[in-house]
């Protein structure tokens, strides 16, 4: 204790000092409090706009709404690709009391495998506690009615749908139609630097191939956006405001679905492909690759042991035949060689030659031969075409010289993508001096045009620019290029789009391009047409040529099977042609790998075709009989107007 | 004349009860805005509201309790409450439970002390009690042991950590030496001590976490989702509310819980987005009438050591609400200071109430005295 020496105690003073102090205590405190209340000013007043942002910045989600994807129909109206909800089962955690319980009860109902349980369980831990996991994706309907009817023992499990592609005509149309499957991180790049990922931001799926790739703009659509409320844990509280997305557009295409089963049934258990095309507008109303496979098997991601299996296979079910293979053309190119001998001047209807079964040049040691073993005797450019001489076309290739022929060839569509719809599609190979030099750096030999005449040696073409080609001629040099797209629906309608034209093949005298489609024409109706037998007895006029490719040299895996290896060295089977023969309405080119002689195997299927088309699908056969013996006297009374009747024109059929 | 006398009998009533009618209507106008305020923030849970009206029961009896003694009574027992808290503080760092990291509470078994609340009442008293023994203003070596007074329990409770406490138990002392006249020369100099003093408490006696703290409250957008969320979240609260508030229940930042402590250390933010600058500028009067209500019984208290003790209770309380209102409106780091008698919790509450129920027996209990 301090010592009580104290003065005694001024209590008025003391009360003055602390009288004082709580004066300055209340300045200080009034102070302080301004500050706080010039701050609150700044935050609620001065940067009130920025706050506001801010806060509604936190709260306020766009959430992208994906569009629903453009469906695609036949001509006739036909679905060719759906939408079709899929259904899987989902947990939302939170919503579920015992997980762990609920999981073994749900195994024992679903029967779920303990790799499904796993994956579950490790998605469930990168989620939001009340956004819901999927535990089985695609539930069958068996599936979802089991569980339905189980579904008030489980709270927080549900069943959800989506939409997802569906192609009902599985593998009849895989080629041309494509299909959609997950964007992969490629095309999410590609997206980028096209500006369309904020487009793509609710989308799951994307044109991979065909149709859905090269049409992916049109079917896609455009996201619409929803503006939601979310808290801190980004749960959706309420819906502010909803711009619905623009949905893709419905195409409808040139394809007749039962003309392109009917090419399928054709080629059924064959390597090929049928190509069937109107040759008044290019449209495409049949495309078929074979083998094919079911295009629903990548929609949803194929396994890679299936994916491998389609690669592996020998016969390459993943290549559209129709578009992408390359083949050598064969005779299927004389009636476009003869034409342009015929224009340019290097032969005329009356130019014959005479026919022993070889060829030779003056001073080179190789003999050509025809495939008829001691020839066909004397071949004018009409029965050339008919009987499908091939001395005939060695020595006009020769005349014409590789120049002409690879000009002109390009002219028809040779060598060149034909533009189609498609972006799997080959420019195959037109050989020309400066493509040789280029390729194997060598000088064109003149012994290397006399196999172009037969469309051999380097050229190859594919079976749609074998078609394409048939067109032009069947148009006189009009060039329409060939459609899968016929136009939109619009509310059960067909927009129909413009029909897409080239600059037309310059001619110099028409009455050429009748003289070839004449010898078509016999082909088809002339006693020793090499398709006679093929059109036996049509309801319909015909015209068409065949063709038969020799198969110099093929990839073969390095395996000596020798069935196998034979079986594949055989002749490529192939034919073009178009009906009715005055006003056609539908060409076709159809190709059939190592199955022999196209008049045999070739000309057939395609006749199968065109009779379903003649009696199924355009079922008007009386008039057409009419048109038919019309048409036959149109070309005889032609022929012999021009006093050139060669070759007896005869009546096929009867 | 009856009505007159009506008049006197009541004012003699709130009198007897030793109950100042002012100060309970201003604290009763917080506590109701206190309730609106936690049913906003707490997801308009009755729960909550019901646990909060009883812990103000509570409080309120034992302010009621506390007003009854007399003041002397209060002088006579700092010396013995003081030690106890001492012991208390000490026990609780030798045997306390821990809890959010923090080692604050004892456990008696039946309920949880928290011995640094008993200090904030303990530590004014102890020092009123010691300063007020001398003449006044006191001298350097009285003023020197005052400190001393203050800083051991101070240290005790810094040491749990608990940095919102020792701060307040600091300041409460604090404001007792500086009532009591303590010279500027000295309030100076202490001040310049401690400013030296800072670097030495961040390298040696500050956690990583109160660190951290200080450096998100310099620079909170340095680590936005972090350290720096709470505070970024709390001034879009306040800034977004703009003039007017957003309306009871209607604040986003509240309603859709981006803001954290929502209804408890970060209530301000909640009252300020809902309510605005006009419903923030109502609640700082009402904050100013209790502050000055209670300058005013300092003032007029009628010894020392009531006036010391008076005015350090009052201080006590602004600084509760300056530094709850600065750090949640991003002025000064964040240290867990309830916003007085409007964040939702107990023991601070008590305390409060605590400290009005002896401001009410020195301004109602000095005429009992001067007879």
């Amino acid at each position: 204790m301090p010592p009580k020496r104290q003065i005694i105690r001024d209590h008025t003073a003391e009360a003055n000092l602390v009288a004082r102090r709580t004066v300055v205590s209340i300045v200080f405190v009034c102070v302080l409090m301004s500050i706080i209340i010039i701050n609150l000013y700044q935050l609620q007043v001065v940067q009130y706009e920025d706050y506001q942002t801010r806060s509604n910045g936190n709260r306020i989600k766009v959430v992208p709404v994906a569009p629903n994807r453009g469906l695609i129909y036949d001509r006739n109206g036909e679905i060719l690709a759906e939408n079709k909800p899929v259904f899987s089962l989902e947990i939302t955690p939170e919503e579920v009391g015992d997980l762990d319980a609920t999981i073994k009860q749900l195994s024992a109902l679903m029967s779920l495998t303990d790799s499904e349980v796993k994956e579950f369980k490790s998605n469930i831990r990168r989620q939001r506690r009340f956004k819901p996991v999927s535990v089985r994706q695609q539930l069958s309907h068996d599936e979802v009615a089991l569980f339905s009817a189980k579904q008030h023992q489980f709270p927080g499990v549900s069943i959800e749908a989506r939409l997802s592609r569906y192609y009902p005509f599985k593998d009849s149309l895989t080629h041309m139609l494509g299909y959609v499957a997950k964007i992969n991180k490629k095309e999410l790049v590609r997206l980028d630097e096209d500006d369309q990922l904020a487009n793509y931001a609710a989308t799951h799926d994307m044109g991979k191939q065909g149709v859905e790739k090269f049409h992916e703009k049109t079917l896609h659509g455009k996201v619409g956006y929803q503006q939601v409320e979310v808290n801190n844990q980004g749960r959706v509280i309420r819906v502010l405001s909803f711009e619905p997305p623009l949905p893709g557009r419905d195409i409808v295409l040139n394809i007749d679905i039962n003309l392109q089963k009917k090419a399928q049934e054709v080629l059924a258990g064959r390597r090929g492909s049928v190509v069937i095309t109107d040759p008044n507008d290019g449209g495409v109303l049949a495309l078929y690759s074979s083998p094919s496979y079911d295009p629903n098997l990548f929609v949803h991601g194929i396994s890679q042991k299936e994916y491998n299996k389609l690669l592996a296979s020998k016969d390459s079910p993943l290549l559209n035949r129709a578009t992408q293979g390359r083949y050598p053309p064969a005779s299927t190119i004389k009636p476009f060689l003869a034409l342009v001998g015929l224009e340019e001047g290097v032969i005329d209807e009356t130019t014959e030659i005479n026919d022993r079964g070889t060829y030779r040049l003056k001073n080179v040691d190789h003999v050509w031969r025809d495939w008829k073993k001691y020839g066909h005797g004397t071949v004018n450019v009409t029965k050339s075409i008919e009987v499908s001489c091939d001395i005939f076309y060695y020595d006009l290739a020769y005349k014409l010289g590789i120049d002409r022929i690879s000009e002109s060839m390009q002219l028809f569509g040779f060598g060149r993508h034909t533009g189609i719809d498609l972006l799997e599609e080959s420019s195959a190979n037109m050989p020309s001096r400066g493509w040789k030099r280029a390729r194997f750096n060598e000088p064109w030999y003149i012994g290397d045009t006399i196999p172009v005449g037969i469309g051999q040696s380097y050229w190859n073409a594919t079976p749609l620019q074998l078609a394409q080609a048939l067109n032009f001629l069947i148009n006189k040099g009009q060039r329409h290029t060939p459609r899968l797209i016929k136009g939109y629906m619009v509310e059960g309608a067909v927009d129909v789009l413009p029909v897409e034209i080239q600059s037309p093949i310059p001619i110099v005298d028409e009455y050429n391009w009748d003289i070839v489609l004449d010898a078509l024409y016999g082909t088809v109706n002339r006693s020793h047409g090499t398709a006679r037998g093929a059109f036996k007895d049509t309801d319909y006029v015909s015209a068409g040529k065949t063709g038969t490719a020799q198969l110099f040299s093929v990839a073969q895996d390095a395996e000596y099977d020798e069935e196998n290896v034979s079986a594949r060295l055989k002749d490529n089977a192939m034919y073009i042609g178009y009906a009715p023969y005055v006003d056609p309405e539908i060409s076709i080119s159809v190709i059939i790998e190592n199955a022999g002689g196209g008049s045999s195997n070739a000309a057939p299927a395609a006749r199968v075709v065109m009779d379903y088309y003649f009696s199924e699908v355009k079922p008007n056969g009386i008039a057409l009989k009419t048109k038919k013996n019309a048409s036959d006297s149109i070309s005889q009374a032609r022929v012999s107007a021009n006093t050139a009747a060669i070759i007896t024109t005869e009546t096929s059929g009867g | 004349m009856a009505e007159a006398k009506f008049t006197t009998i009541k004012t003699t009533m709130l009198e007897r009860l030793h109950v100042d009618g002012f100060l309970l209507f201003a604290l009763m106008c917080l506590m109701g805005i206190g309730l609106v305020t936690i049913y906003s923030s707490g997801g308009q849970d009755w729960n909550l509201v019901n646990r909060q009206l009883t812990r103000l029961g509570i409080a309120l009896i034992v302010m009621f309790i506390l007003a009854q003694i007399p003041p002397m009574a209060y002088r006579r027992l700092a010396v013995y409450f003081y030690s106890f808290g001492l012991i208390m503080l000490i026990l609780v760092l030798l045997v306390g439970v821990i809890g959010k990291g923090a080692q604050r509470w004892l456990d008696l078994g039946v309920i949880r002390f928290q011995p640094s609340e008993v200090m904030k009442l303990a530590v004014p008293l102890m020092v009123a009690w010691y300063i007020s023994k001398f003449n006044m203003p006191p001298r350097s070596r009285n003023i020197a042991i005052g400190f001393i007074i203050v800083f051991i329990p101070t240290i005790l409770i810094a040491k749990q950590p608990d940095l919102g406490t020792s701060l307040l138990v600091a300041s409460s002392g604090i404001f007792a030496l500086f009532l009591s006249g303590m010279t500027w020369r000295l309030i100076f100099f202490i001040s310049a001590l401690g400013g030296a003093f800072a670097p030495i408490m961040w390298f040696f006696l500050m956690q990583g976490y109160q660190k951290q703290r200080v450096l998100t409250f310099l620079n909170p957008e340095s680590d936005p989702l972090g350290a720096g969320y709470h505070i970024i979240q709390s001034k879009i609260a306040i800034g977004s509310g703009g003039v007017s508030g957003k309306g009871w229940l209607q604040g986003t930042q509240s309603q859709l819980e981006f803001l954290p402590e929502r209804h408890t250390d970060f209530i301000f933010a909640v009252f300020s987005e809902e309510f605005g600058l006009i419903g923030v500028i109502g609640l700082l009067f009402i904050y100013m009438c209790i502050i000055i209500r209670g300058l005013m019984i300092a003032n007029h208290a009628q010894d020392a050591f009531s006036k010391l003790l008076a005015g350090s209770i009052t201080l006590t309380f602004f600084v509760y609400v300056f530094v709850n209102m600065g750090m949640v409106s991003g002025l000064l780091p964040v240290v867990g200071v309830p916003l007085p008698l409007i964040s939702y919790g107990g023991t601070s509450m008590v305390t409060l109430l605590a400290g009005f129920g002896i401001l009410m027996s020195i301004s109602t209990q000095k005429r009992l005295m001067s007879r």
